[in-house]
């Protein structure tokens, strides 16, 4: 466990993208200040036609950025990147906004990238085994297929790609500020982390079930949503190189 | 008689079609950074139809037995082209979009704290006064 001191010193900020999440945002808020009250709470709402910026405001304990319009999950996690690394921030957190993220997960992933072990954690659903997450076995068939290409690409197992829940070390704040991926953000950051020689590791995190709404990617859609994340992580493999890996200075 | 009609409508077609362009790019209406293959396959048409035979050449050098086909490649061609700009210049525009809605979602959020701060200063102010 890390001293607790360590982490106040920190300027920790948490990024939650929001659209739509009126019925969830206040608890999350709230929850998250209960525990982790250092914590600088930042909510991007993405263009929501609900309550969620007034709502999420009317804590008084997050700032809230309101996007003019929807602009998509990875362009919404990117201002809380720029933002952070405009305000100086030393680690931010993605922290989901539907409640499927457990507060009580988070020193899991801050506290390794505290202490340095690595540059980008996720909290995974299935590091221990993916046949105990309850999910169609189609699902689990494209969750194989994007972890299989992962490794081939960066040599690196990864077991939960889609994971949104993260946390990043200061090097990576100003780095995903300008290159945060916008489309189908998650596979593909793990691919450009990968090659640009940055650490991440996995760690496994328990999850809640979806309180309501649908997958973000209908079963009809799959394929398509593959094939477009393959190419993007396809290409962010073959994209140059955007720094010099550590090792190289 | 037939062939020498359609070589002069394509000719007078395709001044025109150069002719357009250049009264779009004077009236602002095209960036000559846009504007650059259209003039281009406006000229590519214009020595096509200039040149009597350079469909035929053309289809003779790719083996295409139907001259006339080598015409509506030469088209598609452009028009495949032309389209890739346009992808190009949407995804540019769609970043520039991206970054610009951004940077207003986070100087919204500044304004919005500086005011805060300013009317609580305000507060203060006439608090003292009084």
């Amino acid at each position: 466990m890390i001293k607790s001191e360590k982490r106040d010193s920190l300027k920790v900020l948490i990024i939650i993208p929001a659209y739509n999440e009126e019925d969830n945002i206040v608890g999350v808020i709230h929850e998250i200040h209960e525990d982790f009250p250092n914590f600088y709470i930042l909510v991007i709402n993405d263009g929501s036609i609900d309550n969620t910026s007034e709502l999420a405001r009317s804590t008084g304990l997050a700032r809230v950025i309101d996007l003019p319009v929807n602009m998509g999950i990875g362009a919404a996690v990117q201002t809380g990147f720029k933002y952070a690394h405009k305000n100086g921030y030393d680690i931010t957190l993605q922290f989901d906004g539907d409640g499927q993220h457990m507060v009580k997960e988070i020193s899991k992933i801050v506290d390794p990238v505290i202490q340095g072990d690595v540059d980008m954690m996720i909290g995974s659903r299935f590091v221990q085994n993916l046949e105990s997450y309850k999910s169609q076995p189609v699902r689990r068939l494209g969750i194989k297929i994007f972890n299989f290409i992962s490794y081939l690409l960066i040599r690196q197992r990864i077991k939960d790609q889609t994971s949104g829940f993260r946390a990043f070390n200061k090097e990576l704040i100003g780095f995903l500020a300008k290159y945060y991926p916008v489309d189908y953000p998650e596979p593909e950051v793990i691919i450009l982390l990968g090659k640009n020689g940055f650490k991440i590791g996995e760690v496994f995190t328990q999850m809640r079930e979806r309180q309501g709404g649908a997958s973000s990617i209908p079963l009809s859609r799959g394929p398509f949503y593959m094939t477009k994340v393959l190419l993007a992580m396809f290409m962010a493999a073959l994209r140059e190189k955007r720094i010099k890996p550590k090792s190289d200075v | 008689m037939y062939n020498g009609r359609i070589q002069l409508v394509a000719i007078l077609g395709s001044i025109i079609l150069i002719i357009f362009i250049f009264l779009l790019i004077r009236k602002r209406k095209l960036k000559e950074e846009y504007s650059v293959l259209w003039l281009f396959f406006s000229f590519v048409f214009l020595i096509l139809s200039v040149w009597r035979g350079s469909v035929d050449w053309i289809a003779a050098k790719l083996g295409i037995a139907y001259a006339p086909a080598a015409l509506l490649l030469v088209l598609v061609m452009a028009i495949y082209i032309i389209m890739i700009e346009y992808s190009m210049i949407i995804s540019k525009l769609a970043d520039t979009n991206k970054n610009l809605s951004q940077e207003v979602g986070i100087l919204k959020e500044e304004l919005e704290e500086l005011r805060k701060e300013v009317e609580a200063s305000k507060e203060k102010g006439k608090g003292k006064k009084q």
